[in-house]
């Protein structure tokens, strides 16, 4: 069953990839869906098992690298964990791969996007299945690529391939770190099989090492490199500036890879390695710190974009450092359970706004639109409940995994504890408050687009329609059904020793206050946010000529992106233009290659004057030939 | 009365010789004086063979003479027919002109 799981994704992405000219587009999109859908079907019967029986398994596929006392099997290991995780991805992967059979309608290339998003597929499920560090790493790359191909899918617009050089560029330096980490692993523990690593882990706590002539703890160095590969693949701040450009590929792909699986890897990664993690209190709480500031940093941001699918971007990046400070404080639980709530509604933002754009004949610059919620009522409701969920309106599925994940960090009762807490509930307000500025922008006010009719703003097809409603459906329910199940009190036999916890939460409940003001600050930002961006918008515009040096360090995204040019880009850029003009075309091409074929040329074109053509010459060169053979014999 | 010897007919053979050599070389006129300088270059050959066979008093160099000869009598007709075709093509047997075997 896990086999059909598995490779079900890789057939279709085969065989799209391949054979996709004698499918044609109009099958290809249906044949896809099909087969992931198979699968998903499959990874909701696994998710059922688990949640019955306790299910686990580790199938063995083949053993893939065998050296020395080195072994490496590519294996399905399913746990709780991951049967979460199958369960996420198949399932929005299905739903989006029938998003995309009426977004991408009109794309020549249609098969080959299919084939991509297959391939995602696949690689992602090889991530979550992995048992050991290599295969993890081997999805990990594979999403990596995909995620690439995927970006740069419009490979005519430059700055489609830009976005894509980028976001890989910037996940192999988090990469560079997470491979170090593996070889740590492999050089102290001698496997790196999760088993094997995580029981022996115990043992290793005190053993300290000198890395870079700092002496650090290994347990602690080895965590903070493994989250430093998890910073690039979630975009957390540092490694956060591919995220945003990414958003140049096709809305789909954003969905699926950049918001709902993809990304959450890196948190993945960590609720995986929570054995280990738990073992280094300094690790975690940088996980905790470097997860405030990036939700933070991201909803700041967010604030002030106007790009539909940028804000959205970093309303991700933001729910990532929610899953991170969740991680970070030990509620590994909570993590793993606003990652799956996550996955719906932030999934469901982004269809609903490939319906927007898709309705506005790809505009995507929220100031141009507004006033069109009676035209596409259903977007509009749609967009409307992945809002609510996101910020955490009572009842919705955010709100059940956010609050969680304030109430968790104000039970762990520590002072990152209660930063977490404050920071969560901070970001909570921003979040709504971008969050409904994007609704009201886009759907209420006046109709500003002079490029589009008003009349000619349509609703999008059924194909584009109903895969929004499943996803709708999970936004609202996944929160309230699996609650208890995930985080609840008896969650640890849900979980089944798949997560470890050394310091268990109390099992006393927050106080009132901390429950209640969330839901409270969310519900009234609405009609805040609607006064302020709709009824009486000079206040927002006096606050920003009044703080123009705040309101540009949040449209220029802090400087990030200006400031690694200036440290990195450029001067990489500058070496690198060295190399090439003085290095390899002054030095090696000029002496070499070049040097070699000129200096041939040129003597050609010498000798080419014995041969005029002239008899006499002939002879006399013959004779003197001749004579220099003679002598030669003659002296010696 | 001097006494001719040896060196006297080597020395006529080298003489001829180089007269055939530098005729080669310093025609810039007609084919025809190549090939007699060509002519020149195998009789002051031959003088030499000669001479040797009749101070060694050994047959073999008069011998190879002959045969000298005989392939230079065939040469030399081969070489006129050429011309004369060569001249029916194209036109003129002026040895400035016959350069197409340039490269």
């Amino acid at each position: 069953m896990e086999y059909i799981l598995l490779f079900l994704p890789l057939i279709s992405s085969i065989i799209l990839g391949f054979f996709g000219k004698l499918i044609g587009n109009r099958y290809s999109g249906i044949l896809a869906s099909c087969l992931i859908t198979i699968s998903a079907l499959i990874s909701l019967l696994i998710f059922y098992q688990v949640l019955a029986e306790g299910y686990s398994s580790n199938k063995l596929i083949f053993n893939w690298i065998h050296s020395g006392n080195f072994n490496v099997n590519w294996s399905i290991k399913v746990d709780t964990i991951t049967a979460v995780m199958l369960v996420v991805v198949c399932l929005i992967s299905s739903i989006i791969h029938f998003y995309s059979i009426g977004y991408m309608e009109h794309d020549p290339h249609k098969t080959r996007f299919m084939s991509y998003l297959s391939l995602f597929t696949f690689a992602m499920l090889t991530l979550v299945t992995a048992d050991n560090f290599l295969q993890l790493f081997f999805g990990w790359e594979g999403v990596g690529l995909s995620s690439y191909l995927l970006i740069g899918f419009w490979y005519k617009k430059s700055s489609a391939n830009y976005a894509a050089i980028k976001a890989f560029v910037v996940n192999r330096v988090g990469d560079f770190g997470f491979a170090i980490g593996i070889f740590l692993i492999f050089f102290f523990y001698k496997t790196v099989n999760f088993n094997e690593v995580f029981e022996l882990t115990p043992q290793l706590v005190d053993k300290n090492i000198l890395f870079l002539g700092f002496e650090l703890n290994l347990i602690t160095l080895i965590c903070l490199l493994l989250f430093f590969g998890a910073m690039g693949k979630s975009a957390q701040i540092f490694l956060h500036t591919w995220l945003p450009d990414a958003m140049e590929g096709p809305t789909p792909v954003s969905a699926l890879i950049h918001a709902a699986t993809m990304v959450t890897a890196g948190v993945f990664l960590i609720i995986r390695c929570s054995p280990i993690f738990e073992y280094s209190q300094a690790a975690l709480n940088f996980v905790a710190i470097i997860g405030m500031v990036t939700a933070f940093f991201a909803a700041t941001v967010a604030m002030v974009q106007n790009d539909i699918k940028k804000i959205i971007a970093y309303s991700t990046c933001s729910q990532l450092g929610y899953m991170f400070f969740a991680a970070g404080i030990g509620a590994y639980h909570v993590a793993i359970f606003h990652l799956f709530t996550h996955a719906f509604f932030k999934a469901l933002l982004f269809l609903g706004a490939g319906c927007v754009i898709h309705s506005f004949k790809e505009e995507q610059d929220i100031r141009l639109m507004g006033g069109v919620w009676k035209k596409i009522p259903y977007t509009y409701i749609l967009m409307i409940i992945g809002t609510l969920a996101l910020t955490g309106f009572p009842f919705m599925s955010g709100f059940y995994s956010k609050d969680a994940i304030i109430e968790f960090s104000y039970l762990r009762g520590n002072t990152i504890g209660y930063y977490a807490a404050s920071v969560g509930i901070i970001t909570a307000l921003l979040t709504s408050i971008y969050s409904w500025r994007l609704i009201f922008k886009v759907f209420h006010g006046k109709y500003n687009n002079k490029k589009t009719n008003l009349k000619s703003v349509h609703e999008s097809s059924l194909v584009m329609i109903i895969p929004c409603c499943l996803l709708a459906v999970g936004a609202i329910f996944s929160g309230i059904t699996f609650k208890e199940t995930f985080i609840g009190h008896s969650s640890s036999y849900f979980w089944n020793n798949s997560i470890l916890f050394l310091k268990f939460f109390p099992q006393t409940h927050p106080p009132i206050w901390i429950l209640i003001i969330t839901p409270i600050i969310v519900t009234l930002s609405i009609p805040i946010s609607y006064y302020l961006f709709i009824k009486n918008k000079k206040i927002i515009d006096n606050l920003i000529l009044k703080n123009k040096f705040i309101y540009n360090l949040l449209l220029n995204k802090w400087y990030f992106d200006e400031f690694y040019n200036f440290i990195f880009v450029e001067p990489i850029k500058k070496l690198g233009l060295f190399f090439w003009k003085k290095g390899d075309l002054g030095t090696i091409d000029k002496y070499g290659p070049d040097g070699v074929s000129k200096l041939i040329k040129l003597i050609s074109n010498k000798s080419i004057n014995f041969q005029n053509g002239y008899i006499y010459h002939y002879a006399f060169v013959m004779l003197l030939g001749f004579s220099i053979l003679l002598t030669y014999f003659i002296l010696y | 009365m001097i006494e001719i010897g040896l060196g006297h007919y080597l020395c006529l053979s080298a003489i001829i010789f180089t007269i055939g050599i530098i005729g080669v070389f310093l025609n810039r006129k007609n084919v025809i004086i190549i090939l007699m300088s060509i002519e020149l270059i195998l009789l002051g050959v031959n003088i030499n063979l000669v001479s040797f066979s009749v101070y060694s008093q050994d047959l073999v160099g008069q011998i190879f003479t002959m045969f000298i000869l005989t392939v230079a009598a065939a040469e030399a007709a081969i070489g006129l027919a050429i011309i004369v075709i060569y001249y029916k093509n194209k036109g003129s047997i002026d040895v400035e002109q016959i350069n197409s075997l340039k490269g």
